[in-house]
């Protein structure tokens, strides 16, 4: 990343199940017919940050994404906002891994792309793992901030001030660039997409690449490399129906404070 | 193979943050299976007292790095990636437990691929079954529980605070140690607290909390959630919608985009129980739904609910409790 290069901006996407949708659970599998599929909601704020950043700064803004086949339609969808070009993942060896064979292919195509810095989630909402994108950062010795609401770049664009918020506190930090910053609700408000942007996106360049591609070892990729698997999915355990306490708003809170102290036991 | 269990206990102005004292109660269950010795590792500055205190949760050892630098008014998770790191590495456990708040997630995530290796974020049960470490967490927005397993060890796991119980510090004071701090070059840094965490309960470890929807229709509608949570000591919560329109800081709100939290005790006002809010509460012990729309979904979760106006039901419940709680 030299000064004269075009100042880049990569964004992490991951495809997940629209949380609106509805999830089958059966024979320890989720049955995914029939699911919606979104790009993740904080990749979402990613997504319009970097086109913010290229809005002011010029440049371009490439969107990567690990996963299958079908997770074509998602980085189109990334493309329709304005994104201008996309690498895929694409190779059924990424597959079935986990977070950190997810993060190590993820690591290893960002070694090969240009970057002034890197957006993603704060976690994906399917798993909500909440790790890869730092995994990342470390993978690359990068700094990060997590779980950002607001981001300014320098005036040389070698630094960077964000404002983030976690368990209560919010802090202002700094951080050189590049560097890896993850996206928190509040950052911005994400655009929807125009007529021309969904028809433009057809066009637009998706390169694929496979686990050669990156010169990695299968063996260390997917569920081949996985250390952590999912052995089952169940349903939630149902809760026992409700009481729905009847009468005037004054004998239904004399009620509930009974049956929270002498059955529930919580006060 | 070591198959000791090291808890990474998280501190907040000088005292272990509750959610340590209970993956105490986790690394119990652990234990049971794989054997091996409790120990903690807590880093921060000024940690003298909760060092003392988490010697006294019938763990085996309490290992503290105290350095200025690792204050949490100055987080660089660089460095405290790898000041946490060092000390796994010396400590040798086949378990590293973390509370699921926001920092253990950051920093776990960060010493993981430091160390290279595997770890299951914000699970609600940690065991070990033959030979190996079983896990479960709620996946898709609440809707399926996954049941993970780490196909080696070690391994790193963040559990979600409040839902197992907290272990009492009152057993014989194990030994301290502590461990050198080595810096790094740190790129990533905080460089201004700008809002100290406002409330003495802190939403996600809170054990009752009030939340309120759009129902309460304005940021002065939350004024008699307060009162509420005043006499309850609850913590004080909100649905996107709430936030979304401005009534209270993000920081606030519940769900799926917002904070996971699991009291004895989440009465929702004027929320209508939206897959996304459900997702970030309905761990609860027992949810109380107060909404004036009998068939508002947030009933099908409820344990209670009351069909009525919050803004009639919400101060009929103050004052019974205030009643209540003058006579005990
Ligand atoms: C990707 C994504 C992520 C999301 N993440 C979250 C999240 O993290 N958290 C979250 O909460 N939502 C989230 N949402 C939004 C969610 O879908 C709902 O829109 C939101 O939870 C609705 O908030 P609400 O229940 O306050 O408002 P509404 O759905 O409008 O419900 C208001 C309720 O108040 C009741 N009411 C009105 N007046 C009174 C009164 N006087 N007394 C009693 N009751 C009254 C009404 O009957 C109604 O049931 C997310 C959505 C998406 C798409
Ligand atoms: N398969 C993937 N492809 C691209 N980015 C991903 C992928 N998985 C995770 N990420 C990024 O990492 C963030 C955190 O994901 P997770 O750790 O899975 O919760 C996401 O919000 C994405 O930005």
């Amino acid at each position: 990343m030299n000064a004269e290069s075009t100042f880049s901006v990569v964004v992490l996407i991951k495809r997940v199940p629209d949380t609106e949708t509805r999830i089958q659970v059966k024979d320890g599998k989720v049955n995914t017919e029939g699911i919606s599929w979104v790009i993740s909601p904080y990749d979402e704020y990613a997504v319009e940050e970097a086109l913010r950043l290229q809005e002011k700064y010029g440049g371009k803004v490439t969107l990567l994404c690990l996963g299958s086949e079908d997770a074509k339609e998602t980085i189109r969808k990334g493309l329709a906002l304005g994104a201008d070009d996309a690498v895929h993942l694409n190779d059924p060896a990424f597959e079935g891994g986990d977070a950190a064979t997810t993060a190590r292919a993820l690591a290893a195509a960002l070694k090969k792309m240009e970057y002034a810095l890197v957006l993603a989630g704060k976690q994906a909402v399917d798993e909500d793992n909440a790790q890869v994108a730092i995994r990342v950062a470390e993978l690359l010795d990068l700094p990060h901030v997590n779980a950002i609401i607001k981001l300014d770049l320098a005036d040389d664009k070698k630094s960077a001030r964000c404002v983030r918020e976690v368990d209560g506190e919010r802090d202002m930090m700094e951080t050189s660039l590049p560097a890896i910053f993850t996206a928190q609700q509040g950052l911005n408000e994400p655009r929807y997409p125009s007529l021309k942007g969904i028809m433009g996106a057809k066009k637009k360049p998706i390169a694929d690449w496979k686990a050669a591609d990156l010169g990695l070892d299968p063996a260390h990729l997917g569920a081949a490399g996985a250390q952590i698997q999912v052995e089952r999915y169940d349903p939630p355990a149902p809760r026992p129906p409700g009481k729905i306490i009847p009468g005037d708003p004054a004998t239904a809170a004399k009620e509930l404070v009974r049956l929270l102290r002498e059955e529930a036991k919580v006060i | 193979m070591p198959n000791n269990i090291l808890i990474v206990a998280e501190t907040r102005d000088g005292a272990p943050r509750k959610v340590a004292f209970e993956l105490v109660t986790v690394a119990k269950q652990l234990a049971q299976g794989m054997g091996g010795k409790i120990e903690v590792f807590a880093m921060g500055s000024n940690l003298a007292s909760a060092a003392q205190a988490l010697a006294q949760a019938g763990v085996s050892k309490v290992y503290v790095a105290d350095d200025a630098a690792l204050d949490a008014s100055r987080f660089a998770p660089e460095l405290h990636a790898a000041v946490l790191a060092d000390a796994i590495r010396a400590a040798q456990p086949a378990v590293v437990l973390f509370g699921a708040t926001g920092v253990g997630k950051e920093i776990s995530a960060r010493a993981a691929a430091k160390l290279d290796w595997g770890l299951v974020t914000d699970c609600t049960d940690a065991k070990f079954e033959n030979g190996a470490l079983v896990l479960t967490k709620p996946v898709y927005a609440g809707k399926a529980i996954a049941t993970v397993k780490a196909k080696s060890l070690p391994a790193m796991v963040s559990v979600r605070p409040n839902i197992f119980p907290p272990v009492e510090a009152n057993a014989s004071a194990a030994p301290v140690e502590i461990v050198a701090v080595k810096m790094v070059n740190v790129r990533a840094k905080v460089a201004e607290r700008v809002k100290k965490a406002e409330t003495a309960v802190d939403l996600s470890e809170a054990k009752i909390v009030v939340s309120g929807g759009r129902g309460v229709r304005g940021p002065e509608g939350f004024e008699p959630l307060h009162a509420l949570a005043k006499v309850l000591g609850a913590a004080v919560g909100a649905s996107r919608a709430a936030v979304d329109a401005g009534w209270v800081d993000y920081g606030t709100q519940v769900g799926q985009t917002g904070k996971t939290v699991s009291p004895q005790l989440y009465i929702a006002c004027g929320i209508s129980g939206a897959i996304q809010h459900l997702a970030g509460m309905s761990s609860s012990k027992n949810i109380v739904a107060i909404n004036k729309d009998p068939d508002a979904p947030i009933f099908k979760v409820a344990d209670y609910g009351i069909a009525g106006d919050l803004f009639e039901v919400v101060p009929a419940l103050t004052e019974e409790l205030k009643k209540v709680m003058a006579e005990k």
